[in-house]
């Protein structure tokens, strides 16, 4: 897909203080439309936080976080609510899976169709042909976003009885229900082997090109990192440390001296 | 089984009760009198206790036995999914006369059976749609309110006073109610909605007991513990009937009610809202990034819990025509948790068949009717341990799915 | 005029009502000894809750029928060694005994039928399952005994050197401050110098690492349960004696404006159960003497409402941050 130089989310200057804990201090980040922008460094260094940063789980300390959603106005997004976060077009996943156990895989991509459907409390106990309708295009959707992660079969199994992989795409997937223009990545493919780390790459890979989406992703994995991502920003201790293409970062002196040179093997 | 496991259960369940039995021995055994410096001593209850306790310490064993086993094979995979009540609800060879029976029984109840039998069944009734009704916030969206009776205390003190007051009627009241309830719980829910699990239990468990206590001791306005008696029956078009037309009457509405409640709470599982409360339910930190708005689910399952016990409030106000606060206590709220547990929860149908059970067979069983809390302990205790899923395990659906492409 | 305390709303009162023209000093000393005494009984009940909850995360509801159950085992061996034409002082020391051992074994019981068997469940679970172990105590004492109030034989004498303080310290509430006192410091002592308190230290902060240095830590929380069961069962006793009356229905109260206290305090906290249990008997008796009695319960309600919602950790607890 064409890369343009349009920003989908600008973050200037981000801290983020707990208290007397300096948890990110001064993150310049930028995700521009259709790239894949990975996030790395050591545990700790404030990845994940960052992540909640920018989705409204924390409100930042000091910076602004701009998103610029599909209609292409600019979005100050400091302290939104998580919900209008996603509602807004930015879906996340997250390090420790967090799926619905006792519904089914549809379901739980079902429920990422929520914030673009709108069948209230009436339109439930009516179920007119609107809701109807509504109802149906759900289902067929999500279908198809399992399709697209490979889950098809799996549609009417609980979440919970997935293995470890299929959960990790069946978060993808809902993501992906929620129609957005930026997908927050957190490890995706942690506890993967390398088959399946394989396969996930190229599924986001397709995924960029099918949806139209940008990837901001947290990983550790470094050769998914550096054979999938357009730019890498690499963090330690809650800063920036370094920042360009694979090949640039993996040159830099500073992030060699920070952690990179370990396989990691996930 | 194999032997060695019965011995060793046996063993097992002979030193419970013996220890039962020594745990017991004073409460059971001796009745004193410091008044009169006596003591009396029933020793007969410690043969009972021993033997009873060893059955149901064996019991015990055999189904713990049973659940590790279930959920080794759970583990493995290799689990038989449907119990045998699943099984017979799932057929619908089996269902649909089941069913129209039930209906055919349920029309022309009043007429067949006596009016004392009648109420009966009303009581049970308004415990099926207030089982519903608390099945909303704590079975579909997880929360677990412990103060659900406070509305219940809206609705009949509603009816109760407006018409002592004003000489409002059931019918004009009843809409009030429900506004008045769905006020209640949005009143309810917005101070709890940050709190986590048994935070919120215990918090709405002491709104529910403040309730209660302002009832009790505002005497001015809600006349004090002696309550408000003399409550109009519900009348149509100004006819007043008599004791025993208007409780055939009240059983119609009840009955109207059920159905409106059942296919109400049906309709909310399976659609957008319902989903949302589920994932609510499952993980908050999940649903609300995934955009739903927590705090609007949490308000309306709170809100719709609410009004439908407000509703049933003024029925059950209309119907014994006295309240008082003795009737709004925790045990209440303790009662209709119960039925949600036990039916399973989630489940419209569990909630029902539990709601008969705990209202019905004590009534049936009138030797038993002195244990009957205490058999409500002990089934609360046992479902969460052997069957957290209740009668009714919940299913999910599977839906149908048009395969064209997108 | 002596406010009445919570446990008997409407009973008789068994010392007679001094009027208000006793003057400030000794009004305002009644209600101090008075929230001191009571708020010392809510302490013993409180540190049940919160080292429970400490160590397994659940709020233990039966915990004030262990309470009520302690203060039955206490009349009973009162009522038989009465009859059999003991000395009061010996009886109150057997009985404290006895009601201790028995509802020590009655928490440790409790814990192995209702909450080891959830110990991974979802935390609904053995909520529900405590609120049902609670009812099915209360009906189970209710049944085996009465449903009516029976009197409690006076166990602690009236000793000579308080009569010039009895207007405003009874000697039984004395006596329950130092009993309370002297149970709290041997807990506290317990908890910081013995292999068993160390171990419950650690269970507490994390069980999994506890287990893996080698922590029991079935034996942890079954002494958990045994001490603050043991804990309880002296409050009953101390308080029925007092009071002069007992009832099936009064470990509820007892429990919830326990559990207010050591929420009040922080949850968890052991010094917070403390604290958390004098301010709330002392607000209640302020309250109760100066403000109104009839709404004393509600009092207790609403602070329990308050402190939940606004400030959960309580004084002393900590904030606990949930990591997403």
């Amino acid at each position: 897909m064409e890369q343009t130089n349009t920003a989908v989310l600008s973050v200037r200057n981000m801290s983020m203080n707990f208290g007397g804990l300096r948890a990110l201090s001064e993150v310049d980040l930028e995700v521009r439309q259709g790239e894949v922008v990975a996030l790395i460094g050591p545990n700790g260094a404030g990845k994940t936080t960052f992540f909640n940063c920018i989705t409204g789980i924390y409100t930042p300390t000091e910076g602004q976080v701009l998103a610029y959603p599909r209609d292409g106005k600019e979005k100050r997004i400091n302290g939104m609510r998580t919900n209008l976060v996603c509602e807004l077009g930015m879906a996340r996943t997250f390090q420790n899976i967090r799926l619905f156990p006792s519904m089914t895989a549809l379901e739980n991509v079902m429920i990422g169709r929520h914030c673009r459907t709108k069948a209230g409390i009436l339109g439930a106990i009516l179920r007119g042909p609107g809701t109807r309708r509504e109802e149906q295009d759900v289902v067929d959707r999500s279908y198809q976003l399992l399709k697209k992660v490979g889950l098809e079969q799996v549609a009417n199994e609980y979440s919970r009885n997935l293995p470890y992989g299929a959960q990790r795409r069946l978060e993808i997937a809902r993501a992906l229900a929620t129609d957005p223009f930026l997908l927050l990545l957190d490890e995706p493919a942690a506890g993967m082997n390398p088959q399946e780390t394989l396969e996930l790459k190229e599924m986001v890979i397709k995924i960029r090109e099918e949806f139209q989406v940008s990837v901001l992703l947290i990983e550790h994995d470094m050769k998914m990192v550096m054979s999938l991502s357009d730019r890498i920003y690499v963090m330690e201790y809650g800063r920036v440390i370094s920042t360009g293409t694979p090949a640039e970062v993996s040159a830099d002196p500073q992030v060699i001296r920070a952690y990179l040179g370990e396989e990691s093997d996930a | 089984m194999a032997a060695s496991s019965i011995l060793n259960n046996l063993k097992k369940s002979a030193i419970a009760s013996l220890w039962l039995a020594f745990l017991t021995l004073p409460i059971m055994v001796i009745r004193v009198d410091t008044v009169e410096k006596t003591v009396t001593w029933r020793w007969m209850h410690l043969a009972y206790m021993l033997a009873g306790s060893f059955v149901l310490a064996l019991f015990w064993h055999f189904m713990m036995d049973r659940r590790d086993r279930g959920a080794a094979a759970r583990a493995a995979g290799t689990s038989q999914a449907a119990s045998a009540l699943g099984r017979v609800l799932e057929n619908p060879k089996l269902v649909k006369p089941l069913l129209a029976m039930g209906f055919l029984v349920a029309a022309v109840f009043p007429y067949v059976f006596s009016m004392y039998q009648t109420n009966i069944l009303i009581s049970a009734l308004i415990y099926v749609v207030l089982g519903l009704g608390l099945n909303i916030t704590v079975g579909l969206a997880g929360l677990l309110d412990l103060g659900y009776v406070a509305f219940y205390a809206v609705g009949a003190y509603a009816y109760a006073l407006l018409n002592m007051h004003f000489q409002l009627g059931f019918w004009t009241v009843l809409p009030l109610a429900a506004i008045m309830g769905a006020f209640f719980g949005l009143l309810l829910g917005f101070p709890v909605l940050r709190l986590r699990g048994d935070y919120l239990a215990i918090v709405t468990l002491g709104f529910g007991q403040i309730v209660r206590l302002v009832l009790e001791n505002w005497s001015s306005f809600s006349q004090g513990p002696s309550g408000i008696s003399n409550i109009a029956r519900p009348g149509l078009f100004g006819i007043n009937y008599s004791v025993e037309q208007a409780t055939t009457y009240i059983y119609y509405i009840m009955l109207a009610l059920v159905i409106l409640t059942i296919f109400i709470t049906a309709r909310l599982k399976d659609s957008r809202i319902g989903r949302s409360w589920l994932a609510l339910r499952e993980d908050e930190i999940a649903c609300q990034a995934m955009g739903i708005d927590n705090t609007k689910a949490k308000l309306m399952a709170f809100a719709l819990g609410a009004t439908l016990a407000s509703v049933m409030g003024a029925v059950f106000a209309a119907k014994t025509t006295f309240v008082n606060p003795a009737s709004f206590t925790f045990m209440e709220s303790a009662m209709i948790l119960a039925i949600v547990v036990l039916g399973g929860m989630g489940s419209v149908l569990g909630v029902i068949l539990g709601a008969f059970l705990l209202i019905l067979l004590p009534e049936y069983m009138r030797a038993f009717s002195e244990y009957r809390m205490l058999i409500f302990g002990a089934t609360m205790i046992l479902v969460m341990v052997f069957r957290p899923q209740g009668l009714i395990r919940a299913k999910r659906k599977v839906y149908k799915i048009n395969t064209e492409a997108a | 005029m002596r406010p009445v305390p919570w446990f008997c709303k409407g009973k008789a009162v068994r010392d007679p009502p001094r009027g208000r023209q006793d003057g400030f000093m000794e009004y305002f000393l009644q209600l101090f000894f008075g929230g001191l005494s009571r708020g010392s009984v809510y302490a013993l009940i409180a540190l049940g809750y919160t080292m429970v909850y400490g160590i397994i995360e659940l709020i233990n509801f039966a915990h004030g029928e262990i309470y009520m159950i302690g203060a039955f085992m206490g009349l009973i061996v009162a009522g038989v060694l009465t009859a059999m034409g003991w000395p009061t002082l010996s009886i109150l020391v057997i009985a404290l005994i006895i009601a201790v051992l028995y509802s020590a074994a009655y928490g440790y019981t409790v814990e192995k039928i209702a909450y080891k068997p959830l110990r991974g469940a979802p935390r609904l679970s053995p909520l529900i399952s405590a609120i049902g172990m609670s009812i099915l105590l209360q009906n189970y004492i209710m049944l085996a005994q009465t449903p009516d109030f029976l009197p409690f034989p006076r166990l602690i004498p009236d000793l000579e050197f308080m009569e010039p303080y009895a207007n405003f310290l009874a000697t039984s509430d004395l006596f329950i401050i130092v009993t309370s006192i002297a149970v709290m410091v041997a807990l506290t002592l317990f908890i910081k110098f013995t292999r068993m308190g160390k171990a419950m230290r650690a269970t507490a902060q994390n069980r999994k690492m506890a287990m893996l240095v080698g922590v029991n830590v079935d034996q942890v929380i079954s002494a958990t349960f045994i001490i603050g069961s043991a804990l309880a069962a002296v409050g009953g006793v101390l308080i029925a004696s007092h009071i002069g009356q007992i009832n099936f229905v009064i470990g509820f109260l007892a429990g919830i404006k326990a559990f207010t206290a050591a929420v009040l305090g922080g949850i968890g906290s052991i010094p917070g159960a403390v604290l958390g249990g004098l301010v709330l008997g002392w607000t209640e008796s302020f309250a109760a003497g100066y403000v109104s009695s009839d709404y004393e319960d509600v009092f207790a309600f609403l602070l329990l409402v308050l402190i939940l919602i606004f400030r959960p950790a309580g004084l002393l607890g900590k904030q606990r941050a949930q990591k997403v």
